[in-house]
């Protein structure tokens, strides 16, 4: 049965037009359906055109992705709608802030641990640095949690975007 | 060109929908619409339809898209008047019904300013409607208003919602025609070639084949419905229709078993389950039609015909997709039929038909009657002989009566049966059937109708007798919520908690009162002769029959159940183990 099916991450890069409400319309198909947002980020990326681009973090079985992406085209204000995970390889990236507050020890052992991640210290106080950090999610996931012990303050991150290996956009 | 910056947002709107075909709204004023109601006084191309309650507008443009193949068109105003219209919207959506709802905003400076009568309908009817727009430039609203009839029309239909503050149909801006606007959205509506060829070998190679049958075909409009008669006929293969898709072929044909699902007959649900290839044609697996989905048709091979994506795969894993509009998938499946030469398997036909006959034999819908009381399924029967003729235009409310009209009544036209089937909202019948009859002013309307249901918009008998709609009233008063009524009898242990409603109005007094005209029977033999007098009335009617209160729906398969385990009748002692909800149909 569909139910016991095996559930999968999948990553949705989503073409719309960059018009007020269209974010209201994504997410509350999302919620009034019950579907799993894991991350969702937006912005603008055809001025001209007016497009925005969202890439979608989701997961659910085989057929619950699909309506995802079918209820995703019913909308009028979506154009494309296209599956990363599946079409192929895709690279994913997110970026996050990251808030470490310490002083001595502790405090050299973060610059360390960021040198390690290649993250680089964007703000800092006697106290206090603030880190930017880009990667995969699971990277990101890593370094924050490296940096618990060391006086993790305060996180922003974007939330995954994504695009398609090789020439061809979507 | 400088006369175009003359017209005023609402002069534009007319305008726009003149161009678009409208020439009946169905709408209520108020403070947000004024300018709107300013300018509909000043012109006669459009008729407006004042009715007394939003939702009724919403129902009777329902009627009116639905009878016609046209959009409806709603005009009501800002706040209270946009939320009482969003039942209407919902049913709408749910039954795929294209209408386009105007509603009044207040003006784009308050908006957000919890102003005097300001709702934030697009963010309500956001999940109920295809489409919505709110309107914040003049210069916009001739291209919102045509693209909203392309919207509501094309593809999956639907409602859509235009909101227009006052202060952008009361500033100046240009006219823009329809031909100058270019929507981007355009829904497939050929089949894949490929895909139709696949489809026709499974089909030519079928041994124990059924059409399901649904209200896409009847949304796709009467050429969709010929050819899918043409289709069936051409393979003499059995065919089923859902609650929404009757009329998609004549319900006389002897290839019709019937509709199928939770009330449908046991040839359709029996065939259904043991086919060995299902050709969905329009259809969306409804939860009241599939039953419990582990149980459902287990041994078939599934072709699923749909305008929409989304509805593919959703409940049932199907074995080949076609993404494309029934009229135009249909054409290329007969024209492959017959390039192919393709021949059924008449040896295996002749099997599956002695099989369905057998299941014909059972008479499912066969009922005790009585010469005392009014037995439901009797007073329907009698109006189907009695009416036929002409073939009305039947609209129904929802619950128990419901069923017996769709079981009992057969429709040989498409688009003369209108019931609320996705929502499945009471009060749904009388303003539909008051839109229906705008639409087709000499034609029979009657509205089938429970005396709980039709008082959910029984204030539309005014507007009824104010436009001089002579629409017909069947009430089957059988004292109780008799759907409701039979789950509790059925499921929760004849605990008939809420179900028996009193203190009903007279109706044939309540009628008169209206200035229409109340008839009543009691007795089973009264029932012709106020059919008939009914008939001859050119006004509105209400018909009130005193039914046998007791009477249930059957077949019916109980929640959790499967197609294979119908309960047949009252002596049926299946119906002693209901399943669990989980899996299959929710209650009323
Ligand atoms: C009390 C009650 C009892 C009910 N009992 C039953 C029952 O026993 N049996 C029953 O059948 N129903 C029953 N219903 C109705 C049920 O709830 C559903 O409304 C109904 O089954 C859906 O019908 P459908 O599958 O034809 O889909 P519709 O709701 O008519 O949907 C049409 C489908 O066709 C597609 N479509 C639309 N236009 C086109 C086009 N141009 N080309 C191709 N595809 C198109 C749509 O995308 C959609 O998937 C009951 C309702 C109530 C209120
Ligand atoms: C607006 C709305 N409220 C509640 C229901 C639940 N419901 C379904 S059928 C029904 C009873 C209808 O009673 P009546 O109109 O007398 O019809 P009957 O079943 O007796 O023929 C109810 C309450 C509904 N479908 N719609
Ligand atoms: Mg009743």
């Amino acid at each position: 049965m569909i139910k016991h099916e095996e559930i999968q991450r999948h990553t949705i890069a989503v073409l719309v037009d960059n018009e007020s409400g269209v974010l209201a319309r994504v997410i509350g198909l999302f919620s009034g359906r019950g579907y799993n947002i894991e991350s969702l980020t937006v912005a603008e990326v055809d001025a001209k055109e007016k497009l925005s681009r969202i890439t979608i973090v989701t997961s659910g079985t085989a057929m619950i992705v699909e309506q995802i992406k079918n209820q995703l085209r019913r909308l009028i204000p979506v154009h494309k709608v296209h599956d990363l995970t599946i079409e192929g390889p895709h690279v994913a990236r997110e970026l996050a802030l990251v808030k470490v507050c310490s002083t001595g020890e502790k405090r050299v052992e973060s610059l360390r641990i960021a040198d390690i991640f290649r993250a680089r210290a964007i703000d800092s106080t006697n106290e206090s640095f603030v880190f930017e950090v880009v990667g995969a999610t699971e990277k990101v996931d890593a370094f924050i949690k490296l940096m618990e012990p060391l006086g993790l303050a305060d996180v922003s991150r974007t939330g995954v975007v994504a695009i398609a290996r090789g020439p061809n956009p979507i | 060109m400088a006369h175009h910056d003359t017209l005023n947002g609402a002069e534009i709107l007319l305008k726009a929908l003149v161009d678009q075909g409208v020439e009946v709204i169905f709408g209520y004023p108020g403070g947000a619409v004024l300018p709107i109601y300013d300018e509909l006084f000043k012109q006669n191309r459009l008729r407006h339809v004042l009715v007394r309650h939003e939702q009724a507008a919403v129902h009777a443009a329902e009627g009116y898209a639905r009878s016609t193949g046209k959009v409806g068109c709603v005009l009501v105003t800002s706040g209270p008047g946009a939320t009482n219209a969003v039942t209407g919207l919902a049913d709408a959506q749910c039954d795929s019904v294209p209408l386009v709802c105007l509603t009044g905003q207040v003006p784009t400076h308050l908006i957000g300013n919890d102003a005097f009568q300001e709702a934030d309908i697009t963010g309500i009817t956001r999940p109920c409607t295809k489409h919505n727009y709110l309107v914040k430039d003049v210069n916009d609203l001739a291209r919102i208003v045509h693209e909203a009839f392309h919207v509501a029309r094309s593809g999956r239909p639907g409602p859509v919602l235009i909101d227009l503050p006052k202060d952008v149909v009361q500033s100046k801006g240009e006219y823009q025609p329809p031909s100058k606007v270019k929507s981007k959205y355009k829904p497939q509506v050929k089949g894949d070639i490929k895909a139709i060829e696949k489809a026709i070998d499974m089909i030519a190679h079928a041994k124990r084949p059924i059409f399901y049958v649904g209200g896409g075909v009847i949304n796709s409009g009467p050429a969709a419905c010929q050819l899918m008669t043409q289709f069936v006929r051409m393979t003499g293969y059995p065919c089923t229709l859902t609650l929404m898709g009757l009329g998609a072929i004549p319900g006389s044909d002897p290839l019709f078993l019937g509709m199928l699902g939770m009330h449908g007959t046991v040839e359709a649900n029996m065939a259904m389950h043991d086919c060995d290839l299902m050709i969905n044609i329009g259809a969306r697996f409804d939860d009241r039609v599939t039953g419990k989905l582990e149980g459902f048709s287990p041994k078939s091979k599934k072709i699923h015909v749909d305008i929409d994506p989304s509805s593919i795969n959703k409940n049932v894993a199907v074995d080949l997709a076609i993404v494309g509009d029934c009229a135009h998938v249909l054409e290329d499946m007969i024209k492959v039929w017959k390039a192919k030469q393709c021949r059924v398997d008449d040896k295996a036909l002749k099997t599956w038909w002695k099989q369905i006959d057998q299941w014909r034999g059972m008479d499912c819908l066969a009922f005790e009657g009585s010469n005392k009381l009014i037995k439901p399924q009797y007073a329907i029967k009698r109006l189907y002989e009695l009416t036929r003729h002409r073939n009305p235009y039947i609209c129904t409310e929802v619950g128990q009566h419901q069923m017996w009209a769709a079981q009992y009544l057969k429709f040989d036209l498409p688009h003369h049966w209108l019931t609320s089937g996705g929502l499945g909202t009471m009060g749904y019948g009388l303003p539909s059937a008051m839109g229906v009859q705008m639409a087709h002013p000499d034609a029979l309307v009657i509205d089938i109708a429970g005396e709980a249901s039709i008082q959910m918009n029984i204030q539309e008998m005014a507007t009824l007798v104010q436009h001089r709609l002579p629409v017909k009233i069947v009430i089957l008063n059988n004292q109780y919520l008799g759907m409701v009524r039979q789950w509790q009898e059925l499921i929760h242990g004849g605990r008939y908690s809420e179900s028996h409603m009193t203190h009903h109005p007279d109706f044939v007094k309540l009628a008169e009162a209206f200035g229409a005209v109340g008839l009543r029977a009691t007795k089973p033999d009264e029932v012709d002769g106020v059919f008939k007098e009914m008939m001859a009335v050119d006004r509105p009617v209400i018909v009130e029959m005193l039914t046998d209160a007791s009477e249930n729906v059957f077949p019916m398969i109980m929640p959790g159940m499967a197609h294979n385990e119908m309960v047949l009748g009252p002596e049926d002692k299946s119906r002693d183990k209901p399943g669990s909800e989980e899996d299959g149909m929710v209650l009323v």
